[in-house]
């Protein structure tokens, strides 16, 4: 029976039957949870000690070692795609941006849970500024940190509904510091709701798109192209 | 054998979604173990305080996973595809115990049922079953487990995964609240799974125990044979 269940797994129309699930979890969480419910929010007590950092924790393409070098002064995110008004922004001019800080919990798919304090703008206000045309559907993060040998890089998607969430940050600052570089500086996604590999680090460019099936292997994201659901739900 | 012995004992419902539930179960249990293998460690509490974990161990055997080699993505795959079919089978089964009389007529253990506990506890531990009359019907222990099992332990690893959801817990607060935390309603995930696997273990030493054959056609054809003891 094992060989059996190990065979199925390699077949590719079997695992599309598995991966229906996915949409129903999608569907079924969508109709459960109102769109604006809040993830809660802890105090400052519950704070992990020890926060562990995931994935990259040094990207070592050499333009991020030299924007890192200077602390990012000249680093820029641009942001376009299916956008009214694309632009760029200095890390100072997106410190202006309406904020928000949270203390929130962060629930890796491995099963682990880690508590931590998040300063970031709030991606709706960002979205405002460069206003997303009518057709725009994600929000699609380009990171700095390649994956493998081959080089590809870091990618995420969410979508508006997700973006517009008022938990919704690109953090700057975690727990009550500027953003360390293991945990993604200049700056990470905080997407409350879902589970940690969402939540992009090592922000370079943000792209609204109307989907997602011509970037990367076409599902969403880095992790998502290994086989990971793009609704992290659960 | 004579025909009157056989009785009519499992109907065709209660036999699909028993073993639609073994499938289920099986798979749940290998692919949670898959999934518990990326981080084989337990907690108490909302967070996963690194250095005072409640159990840590360096992970379930290939042998007990599914897939059989390292592979979360595909484990959760498996897991959230049964999971669903577990739940739907599960409200299915139990629509039709409500509705249809099986749980009060079968399971619902009655005053007299009651009263024979001891007895029924010795007879078990003789490993002495009932023929004839009494074996058309669970016994009191069966009755009891059953209850527990299905009314107790199946809503609680459901509702202890559904904890676990990031999502649910923005939607549904006291979800975190009732079970003490995220990394406590894993716990909880962990070690129901484990009280149905020691059920399981105990049904099957039963069977075992009470006429493997006659055990499993009534629960493929719905016929038991009650044996010899005149009714």
């Amino acid at each position: 029976m094992l060989g059996g269940c190990d065979r199925l797994s390699d077949n590719l129309e079997f695992t599309k039957l598995l991966k229906s699930a996915e949409a129903l979890s999608r569907f079924a969480q969508r109709m459960a949870v109102g769109r604006t419910a809040l993830a809660r929010e802890y105090g400052e007590a519950d704070l992990s000690a020890e926060f562990r950092a995931n994935g990259t924790t040094e990207p070592s393409d050499p333009e991020y070692q030299r924007l890192a070098q200077s602390e990012f002064a000249d680093w820029r995110l641009a942001v376009g795609g299916l956008a009214e008004r694309p632009r760029s922004f200095s890390l100072t001019a997106l410190k202006e941006l309406p904020s928000r800080t949270q203390i929130t919990r962060h629930d890796c798919v491995e099963g682990w849970s880690c508590i931590g304090k998040w300063k970031g703008l709030r991606l709706a206000a960002l979205l405002d500024l460069v206003a997303p045309q009518r057709e725009a559907r994600y929000v699609v993060f380009y990171c700095a940190d390649a994956m493998n040998l081959s080089g590809d890089k870091y990618y995420e998607s969410i979508d508006l509904d997700g973006a517009y969430h008022p938990q919704t940050i690109l953090a700057y600052e975690m727990n009550d510091r500027t953003l360390p570089i293991a945990h993604g500086a200049p700056l990470r996604l905080r997407d409350e709701r879902q589970l940690g590999y969402k939540m992009a680090k090592y922000i370079m460019r943000i792209e609204l798109v109307a989907d997602f099936a011509h970037i990367g292997e076409g599902n969403g994201g880095y992790w998502e192209d290994q086989g990971y659901e793009w609704w992290a739900g659960i | 054998m004579t025909k009157d012995r056989l009785v009519y004992r499992h109907r065709i419902w209660v036999r699909i979604t028993h073993w639609i539930n073994v499938v289920c179960m099986t798979i749940l249990l290998m692919s949670g173990l898959q999934i518990f293998n990326a981080h084989p460690a337990l907690y108490w509490g909302n967070a996963s305080y690194f250095a005072d974990p409640l159990v840590a161990i360096s992970g379930f055997p290939a042998w007990a996973t599914l897939p059989g080699s390292e592979w979360l993505a595909m484990g959760r795959r498996w897991h959230f595809f049964f999971a669903w079919l577990f739940v739907v089978n599960g409200v299915v089964y139990a629509l039709l115990a409500v509705l249809g009389g099986h749980l009060r007529a079968d399971l619902a253990p009655s005053r007299q049922d009651l009263r024979q506990i001891g007895h029924s506890i010795r007879q078990h531990l003789r490993l002495q079953f009932p023929k004839g009359a009494e074996a058309k019907r669970c016994n009191v222990l069966q009755k009891l487990s059953y209850l527990g099992v299905l009314g107790l332990l199946c809503p609680l690893i459901v509702l202890a995964g559904l904890a676990m959801s990031p999502q649910l817990d923005a939607g549904y607060p006291w979800l975190l609240w009732l079970l003490g935390g995220r990394q406590s309603a894993r716990t909880i995930h962990f070690i129901s799974a484990f009280s149905l696997l020691a059920f399981v273990v105990v049904h099957l030493l039963m069977v075992l125990a009470s006429g493997v054959w006659n055990n499993i056609r009534s629960m493929i054809t719905g016929w038991y044979d009650i044996g010899d003891e005149h009714v």
